[in-house]
């Protein structure tokens, strides 16, 4: 019983490193956010199940919440906003997805060869947890940074966020206050980086943010 | 005492043929006299090595003569090791002599190559030989240095010239490393013969030197990525039998350097230095094929192949490096064994498919794949051969190099019983580059085979092609045959290397030649076994079981008709692929980041008579952002001190006493 | 001994027998989901029949390469789908080959593929070849690091073994084995020459790959090239069903009773998965050629990152 409570949580997790890399792997807006609420639904199982192994109920109040916001709610949002900006089929890389992906193998052997050294003593399931939490926010950082469109790099943050979370149920050290607090506060970014994202549109004509850089003076 | 004593005395029987190439410069049967000498004596001398090796028992042979330094003497001495690489060394110069009895009769200048190419022989077995220092690098100097002669050959062309100049830069830098890494492995004591290095002790900074030092001299030589840059300018530059010496053989005497000094003399290795050798070997064996593919010269692509080989076998020496420092030494002697089988099968197969290219050359006088084409009606026994050179060397089941790959892909499974962290992980991303190098392979191969032999004639060389002579055919077939031997029977090769393994690593591959079939089972055959016999056996069987049937039951009728090409044959051969076209899709999945590659299409308005243009730029970012550099700084250093020629004579008396100064002041402090 | 070599033929007669088979069960179930009625499932075999009897058409400047690389193209598949373990594991002559070896034979079969599209020297050849090694450069690594993932999980590369690990309790629910069985059913796709890699049905199409190779072959040459693909087809599929479904698989030394049901299930677990396939198909547009590098790149991906997370659970 203990190995199967085991794997099951290891595949959740495993299952959100993978879907980080289906976020990495699109070309197409409407389909990075479908990926992205598969994130936060994979993320909300993981953490339910966390929940039910460590036997703690308060954690399914924060998987509720990644259900409720992060999984229905953001993606709703971010959909109807790229709408409205028109901007549906803009992914601009950076780098190529090849090379991303790969980069992203690269981050995902990093953090193993980190959290697993660094977590000797810890138990088998929160090290793999961590492991794997460490390796999403890489991910997601790694998106934001090869990404030029404004929205996708939203969504890379959102995702790293995730991560976190994951890593907090993992570490069985976070009150829910926190979680709640950290979900309200990502909602109200999200508000914020809304009109960020119409005012940036009204001005530049685009989401692009290469485009910033040029009225900053700078060169790329 | 015996063997290495014999083996000597063929060394100097080569040297005196050496010297007899000049004398008899006139006759007219020089070049058959010289390699019919060379021939027997390197296969007297693969004799006595292979006889030594299997004598299981046979002790180290040792000799010294009172040669060289005077306090140092020179020794020699033959073991286990040694005697592999001897063995590896003589077939291929054997092969490579019988092969110049015929195509040596093509060459334009056999002044310039007749009495280097013995020369060359010595000095490649003298190193494997040489049991001290100073005889090592000595050796190791006159092997660079006759090889460079024989570069140099046709120094007429402004390329080979330059490629001559190119291998000389690297190899004496390469020479440079190795003086260094002796000289910190005999420390300040100075004991220079091999034996007294390996009772010295070495601290864990000494072996990290050491080990730089020695992957920058023979990866130089061996050709490692990005020290390669001088290998596929000068092995295609030289006469072919020699171009195949030097990419079959010389490689793997830079391969025994390594093998010698980092296994045999350092002693106990660090699991880190298995980890950067895995790296280098995994991004050499990537790298190397890609650049194979983009060369539409076959000798080019033949030599730049040679790159992508040993980046495979350094693979498998750093997964021993691994293994050994962490006493898994029944996996290191896997990951040797599958490195030194490679070894082997790269002699193999790549002097073959050098004798292949020769031949073509001999026939057509183009190197050039794009002007030929069809050779396969004009050339059928050259091209069986160069197929079966093709096959072994994608690493294709029944032939040989399909065995030391799958070899070496066992020894990475073994990899999750490492500790390591960094090694557990790295091992399998190494993995995965070497079955992106063996596909590549493959398809480099299919493009050298089939814009040469396959397809219609591109030339009226390609046309008009005659088959070559029987000394050549013979070398190459002698060649194919053992490529299919060591496919099929696998076990006889491990076995042999087991003394080897032995002595290096003190662990070895189970016995292979007692299991029924003829089956190799690295450790248990639950696990895994592969029986290239059989699989031979049963293709066999089953494409004759295949034809009969057809005949007998079916049809056999055959009607000859032009080509359909979907209705649109065209009779001009420029409608083939060709070799630029054919790699085009590899070009840009990969080449776009390997080499930056850019296409830029000229597209004419409708109306305009103009062709239209297709140009492709490919950037070597190895040599624009390395070597460029490095030359720059050279070059500026040299124009400084070329100041000082023009100096009056009482600065250069002011400079000569000032260094005498410094010097002086350096004593005062040091002591 | 004489029954262990009896099963050995049974298995090499039967791939023999079933592969058109598949091949035409494929094409039955994709018509009837396009509402039409299709051809009969044992079309394929008519085909195979009508081709073998009519005369070989054969190029004016075809080389013996030509001629010989049909049989040796199917011999090579043969070998390799004999030994993938059928409806039984642990035959005579399984040790022959681990996967690795499998994997390397159907290389051999590519390689000549490619060079007899090169022979006749026509452009439609030289595209295909050139296509197909770089199809078989990505998919070629992806398989490798599949194999990894199962000789890692196993413990080792020899098929019969991991089929009964498979079986075995202590395989437990692991992401790597998912992601091997996508990256697998991927790499399957792409060497198959299926929808969205390439199209099996049409001739005269830019991006195709297969056919265009074999586009100067007929009779009995073209008649052992297309049995050799509907091989590699019901290989992969056996592959599939042999490590991820392997319920069912008879032992080594098992009596009649098991070997019969290990047939059964053999034969259930092909129609099921030649069931899927031609829904996959049916519901997927072909891809831009210079997009298949993409997906497969992805296969490779899986199978590293199924590597990579093996590790994760292993050392806990």
């Amino acid at each position: 019983m203990d190995g199967l409570i085991f794997d099951i949580a290891h595949l959740l997790a495993g299952g959100l490193v993978l879907v980080s890399f289906m976020m990495l792997y699109q070309d197409r807006l409407y389909a990075l956010l479908n990926v992205y609420a598969l994130h936060a639904l994979v993320l909300a199982l993981s953490v339910a199940w966390q929940a039910f192994a460590q036997d703690a109920p308060h954690l399914y109040v924060t998987a509720l919440i990644a259900l409720v916001f992060k999984a229905i709610i953001i993606p709703v949002a971010l959909h109807r906003m790229i709408a409205r900006l028109g901007i549906h089929r803009e992914i601009e890389t950076v780098v190529g997805i090849g090379p991303t992906m790969l980069a992203g193998m690269g981050l995902v052997a990093l953090s193993m060869v980190v959290m697993l050294r660094v977590t000797a003593a810890a138990d088998p399931m929160a090290r793999e947890d961590l492991a794997f939490a460490l390796a999403v926010v890489l991910l997601g950082l790694l998106m934001m940074v090869t990404r030029r469109n404004a929205v996708s790099q939203v969504v890379g943050f959102m995702s790293l966020e995730n991560g976190l979370v994951l890593a907090a149920t993992g570490a069985r050290g976070m009150p829910l206050v926190v979680e709640i607090s950290v979900a309200f506060s990502i909602l109200i970014a999200l508000i914020v980086i809304g009109i960020m994202l119409f005012r940036i549109r009204e001005r530049f004509d685009t989401v692009d943010v290469h485009a910033l850089d040029r009225f900053r003076g700078e060169r790329r | 005492m015996i063997s290495v004593a014999v083996l000597l005395s063929g060394v100097a029987v080569l040297l005196a043929a050496a010297v007899a190439a000049i004398a008899l410069k006139h006759s007219p049967s020089v070049t058959r006299v010289i390699y019919g000498a060379t021939l027997i004596v390197s296969l007297a001398i693969a004799a006595t090595a292979l006889h030594h090796l299997v004598s299981a028992a046979a002790a180290p042979s040792l000799i010294a003569l009172p040669l060289g330094l005077p306090w140092v003497g020179a020794h020699f001495r033959l073991d286990a090791l040694s005697s592999f690489f001897l063995f590896v060394v003589g077939s291929g110069s054997a092969a490579s002599s019988l092969y110049g009895l015929g195509h040596g009769l093509h060459e334009k200048a056999p002044r310039r190559v007749l009495p280097f190419f013995p020369a060359f022989l010595a000095g490649m077995m003298l190193v494997i030989l040489a049991d001290d220092a100073f005889t090592f690098l000595l050796s190791w100097e006159f092997m660079s240095l006759a090889s460079w002669a024989l570069v140099m050959a046709h120094h007429h062309d402004r390329d080979n010239a330059r490629a001559g100049y190119v291998y000389l830069v690297m190899a004496s830098f390469g020479t440079l490393a190795l003086i260094l890494a002796f000289g910190l492995l005999a420390g300040a004591g100075g004991g220079y013969d091999f034996a007294s290095i390996r009772a010295a002790e070495h601290t864990p900074h000494l072996d990290a030197l050491v080990l730089a030092l020695v992957l920058l001299g023979a990866g130089s030589k061996a050709g490692l990525v990005p020290l390669h840059v001088w290998l596929p300018l000068a092995h295609p530059a030289a006469p072919s039998h020699v171009s195949a010496l030097m990419s079959g053989v010389m490689t793997k005497v830079a391969v025994y350097g390594f093998v010698r000094l980092i296994f045999d003399l350092l002693g106990e290795p660090t699991w880190w230095a298995g980890m950067i050798v895995l790296i280098l070997g995994g991004i050499t064996s990537v790298l190397g094929v890609l650049y194979a593919l983009m060369q539409h010269d076959l000798k080019r692509l033949l030599a730049y192949h040679t790159v992508e080989n040993i980046g495979i076998i350094f693979i498998g020496l750093g997964l021993a490096l691994a293994f050994q420092a962490n006493g898994m030494n029944w996996a290191a002697a896997l990951a040797l064994t599958a490195a030194l089988f490679h070894v082997f099968n790269h002699a193999l197969f790549k002097s073959l498919l050098f004798f292949g290219a020769g031949a073509v050359l001999a026939a057509t006088g183009e190197r050039d794949m794009e002007r030929l084409g069809g050779l396969i009606h004009r050339m059928p026994y050259t091209s069986i051969a160069f197929l079966v050179g093709c096959v072994a060397i994608s690493a294709l089941p029944p032939l040989n190099g399909f065995v030391s790959e799958w070899l070496t892909f066992q020894a990475i499974l073994q990899s999750p019983e490492l500790p390591q962290w960094g090694l557990k992980i790295m091992v399998p991303a190494v993995g995965a580059m070497l079955a992106l190098s063996a596909a590549l392979a493959a398809a480099c191969f299919v493009k050298a085979f089939g814009i040469t032999f396959l397809g219609r004639a591109r030339s009226s060389a390609a046309e008009t092609a005659e088959e070559v002579d029987r000394f050549s055919l013979a070398a190459m077939f002698a060649f194919a045959g053992l490529c299919l031997l060591a496919g099929i029977l696998p076990g006889f090769v491990i076995d042999g290397l087991a003394p080897v393994t032995q002595s290096l690593v003190t662990g070895r591959m189970p016995v292979q030649t007692e299991i029924p079939w003829f089956s190799i089972v690295p450790i248990a055959e639950s696990r895994s076994s592969y029986n290239g016999l059989l699989v031979f056996v049963f293709i066999a069987i089953s494409a004759t079981l295949a034809v009969l049937a057809i005949h007998r039951f079916a049809s056999h009728a055959v009607r000859r008709a032009p080509a359909w090409d979907c209705g649109w044959p065209d009779p001009s051969p420029e409608t083939q692929y060709t070799a630029a076209s054919f790699a085009q899709p590899i070009r840009r999945v990969y080449a776009t980041y390997a080499f930056r590659a850019k296409e830029t299409v000229e597209m004419p308005a409708p109306g305009d008579r103009r062709p239209a243009q297709l140009v492709v730029r490919l950037q070597d970012l190895v040599w624009d952002y390395l070597y460029e550099p490095i030359a720059g700084v050279v070059g500026l250093a040299a124009g400084r001190l070329n100041e000082l020629q023009f100096l009056t004579i009482r600065r250069y008396l002011g400079l000569v006493f000032l260094a005498l100064v410094s010097l002086l002041t350096v004593i005062a402090l040091w002591t | 001994m004489i029954r262990d070599l009896l099963v050995q033929g049974v298995q090499m007669a039967l791939v023999l027998i079933l592969a058109p088979l598949l091949t035409g069960f494929v094409r039955k179930v994709k018509a009837r989901l396009l509402r039409r009625q299709g051809a009969s499932v044992v079309q394929p075999y008519r085909d195979l029949l009508r081709l073998l009897r009519k005369e070989a058409v054969v190029a004016e400047n075809a080389s013996w390469l030509f001629r010989t690389a049909p049989y040796l193209i199917f011999a090579a598949t043969w070998v390799a789908a004999a030994l993938v373990p059928t409806f039984a594991t642990g035959l005579k002559f399984s040790w022959t080959a681990d996967l690795i070896a499998i994997i390397a034979l159907l290389a051999s079969a590519r390689f000549f593929l490619a060079l007899a599209g090169m022979d006749i020297g026509t452009s439609f050849g030289g595209i295909g070849s050139s296509r197909e090694v770089m199809i078989a450069s990505l998919a070629e690594p992806a398989m490798i690091m599949i194999v990894f993932v199962l000789a890692l999980v196993a413990g080792a590369t020899q098929l019969s073994t991991i089929a009964e690990f498979m079986l075995s309790p202590e395989v437990g629910l692991r992401v790597s084995l998912g992601l091997a069985l996508i990256a697998l059913i991927i790499v399957a796709i792409a060497e198959n020459g299926r929808i969205p890699v390439d199209n099996p049905a049409t001739h005269l199409e830019l991006t195709m790959v297969h056919e265009a190779m074999v586009l100067e072959y007929s009779g009995r040459h073209l008649a052992m090239i297309e049995f050799a693909a509907a091989l590699k087809l019901l290989l992969y599929a056996s592959l599939i069903a042999c490590v991820f479904v392997p319920w069912g698989l008879a032992p080594a030394g098992a009596g009649i009773a098991a070997l019969a049901l290990g047939l059964v299930a053999y034969v259930a677990k092909l129609a099921g998965i030649g069931f899927l396939l031609a829904i996959f198909e049916t519901s997927i547009a072909k891809m831009r050629v210079f997009r298949v590098p993409e997906f497969l790149g992805g296969a490779l991906m899986l199978g590293l990152l199924g590597t990579l997370l093996l590790f994760v659970s292993r050392s806990l």
